[in-house]
């Protein structure tokens, strides 16, 4: 893993070291070699992780109030919105913190689709993240069931409810989620604990996430293998810390504008009232980060084969590395991929538009064309471009198409030849 | 080494493995199955309702197992509407009769086959019940007609004490 010798200056630190090697560790991240050219979507690896974090200290203070209890979580909901002490306060931390995860968690992952970032020899990368976006989905699916109100119980009921899909023992698998024959006491006592543990395997799953980033280091924004460390890279610190730093401000304003200012706009006000067996809310509908995958979900008339098609839609990303076919990592010098990729951009902000909507007439309709379409890119677009799309011209270097000196003679020397 | 010691010892390797798997899941079983319902939850199996003031056209909701229990005492144009239907006109295809013991009483299971919702009485394209989450119409003997669910309401065991009670379970 270390990219060259270290050796502690204290006697203290080299007699640690030869112990456990924690400072090669640490000189190995800062000094880490990095492509000098990456832009501000690269910053949000940085962010997410603290997101991850900031969930999980909100969350470990919450949960020395809440109370897992059918007939006490909703109320002591509202005891740590009233009564504790700044509990309103982290309340919406957390709350928000979800939304904020998955807003940064999708600009990380289109900026992956954008530059290629997903291709050889970073597929473990993007399984590892891909795994990681699953358990996120599973943690906030469950944390949002909690606080117990009407959208907690019907949002567990609906989606416990996909694994009946499944033939001959969809019903078993269900009845043993739940722990009882309807959502109740026990659902809410296992949900609680799962949504404690999950935090900690995405944790750990950060840990080699970025551990197999270190292996092929940073791709960058026009995507060619670099060689490190050159006059191509900067050292992580402090050029990469300080522009993380700066990104991770401008991160946390967003972030407090919703704490502060409109902490319950992305939530439902159906989650305020408590929750209640006998009554389904008139239009349910999950968190907006979800809405693309819930409109897939809705767009097949059949019930195994609308599951069939919401999980394949999450799924078909682990296989990417493999769909696309083109050598070239960077949109920048794939023209014709770089519409595509704005369609994708558009089609699956219209699903989560339509997601949100009455499943009926024009947007119904609108529903099944984005969903044969967001198919359609990955299966059929993505293959064939890799064969018959023609590709701009690929630098050498990150210096080159800037300072000329090109390994590449030919390429010099016809920069020389434009420039007299 | 010999070529019979070596077989000798691959025995040996693969009966401790195969001891160790049968230890492993007999320890993994208890933990899986802890999560089924237990025996505080099974014990709540049965309820009885009074229905003695129910005139015609009246639906109540009654808690059975935590989940919604939906008796509806049809009117005489429900049931012939009910009964009036083809079974190929069916998605999942049941008799009327089959479905309520009594004519008069409709007792099932308010829950949306599809993923869990509790249907609206009264309303859909069938006067009979609509699923206000994905949108599934069902008939006035709670069949599913339209929409994304896979079956009928589910009839639950019950039977009539007498002419004033229903025990559900």
């Amino acid at each position: 893993m270390s990219d060259h010798e270290y050796t502690p200056n204290s006697k203290f630190g080299k007699w640690f070291n030869d112990r456990l090697p924690l400072l090669t560790l640490a000189s190995h991240l800062t000094d880490y070699p990095t492509p000098k050219n990456l832009n501000y979507w690269w910053t949000f690896g940085g962010i997410l992780t603290f997101c991850l974090i900031t969930q999980i200290v909100t969350g470990l203070v919450l949960a020395m109030h809440y109370i897992a209890h059918a007939d006490m979580a909703f109320d002591s909901v509202e005891h740590i919105m009233r009564d504790v002490n700044y509990g309103w306060l982290i309340r919406y931390i957390h709350a928000n913190g979800a939304s904020m995860f998955f807003l940064a968690v999708y600009i990380h992952i289109f900026r992956s689709l954008f530059y290629g970032s997903y291709k050889s020899p970073r597929e473990v990368i993007w399984i590892i993240g891909i795994i990681i976006y699953l358990l996120m989905m599973a943690a906030a699916f469950l944390g949002y069931v909690l606080p117990w109100g009407q959208m907690s119980f019907w949002g567990a009921t609906v989606i416990t409810n996909l694994f009946s899909a499944i033939p001959l023992v969809g019903e078993g698998i269900v009845t043993w989620l739940w722990g009882g024959y309807s959502v109740d006491n026990p659902t809410l006592t296992r949900f609680f604990t799962l949504h404690y543990l999950i935090p900690f395997l995405i944790l750990g799953l950060v840990v080699l996430h970025i551990w197999a980033l270190h292996v092929p280091g940073n791709n960058n924004p026009i995507g060619i293998d670099i060689k490190k460390p050159s006059k191509d890279t900067v050292p992580f610190h402090p050029y990469i810390v300080i522009k993380d730093g700066f990104a991770l401000l401008m991160f946390m304003i967003v972030f407090a504008f919703f704490v502060f200012y409109t902490p319950n706009i992305l939530g439902h006000a159906d989650n305020y009232i408590e929750a209640n067996p006998l009554v389904t809310p008139a239009h349910i509908v999950p968190e907006w980060y979800l809405l693309p995958f819930y409109a897939i979900l809705r767009s097949v008339p059949d019930k195994l084969l609308g599951v069939v098609a919401m999980l394949s839609a999450i799924l078909i990303l682990a296989a990417l590395p493999w769909l696309d076919t083109s050598k070239i990592r960077s949109a920048v010098f794939r023209p014709l991929y770089r519409q595509f990729y704005w369609i994708l951009v558009a089609d699956v902000l219209i699903l989560g538009y339509v997601g949100a909507m009455p499943a009926e007439g024009l947007y119904l309709l609108i529903a099944r064309v984005a969903t044969a379409y967001y198919f359609l890119h990955f299966l059929v677009v993505l293959p064939i471009l890799g064969y018959k799309e023609r590709t701009l011209p690929v630098p050498l270097s990150i210096t080159e198409p800037v300072l000329g000196g090109s390994p590449n003679l030919a390429l010099a020397k016809n920069k020389e030849k434009f420039e007299n | 080494m010999s070529e019979k010691k070596t077989k000798r010892r691959d025995f040996l390797f693969t009966a401790t493995y195969a001891v160790g798997a049968v230890g492993a899941a007999a320890v993994v079983w208890p933990m899986i199955d802890q999560m089924n319902p237990d025996a505080s939850v099974k014990a709540l199996a049965s309820t009885e309702v009074d229905i003695s003031s129910m005139n015609p056209g009246k639906t109540i909701t009654v808690l059975w197992r935590g989940k919604p229990v939906f008796i509806r005492r049809r009117t005489q144009e429900e049931i012939a509407e009910a009964k009036a239907v083809k079974l190929k006109d069916l998605k999942h295809p049941e008799k009327d009769e089959d479905r309520a013991q009594n004519p008069e009483w409709l007792v099932m299971l308010g829950v949306c086959t599809h993923l869990g919702c509790v249907p609206l009485d009264q309303k859909g394209d069938y006067n009979g019940w609509f699923c206000p989450c994905h949108g599934s119409h069902y008939d006035t003997s709670g069949r599913i007609r339209k929409g994304p669910a896979p079956t009928n309401m589910e009839i639950p065991q019950y039977k009539f004490v007498n002419t004033n009670t229903i025990k559900i379970g």
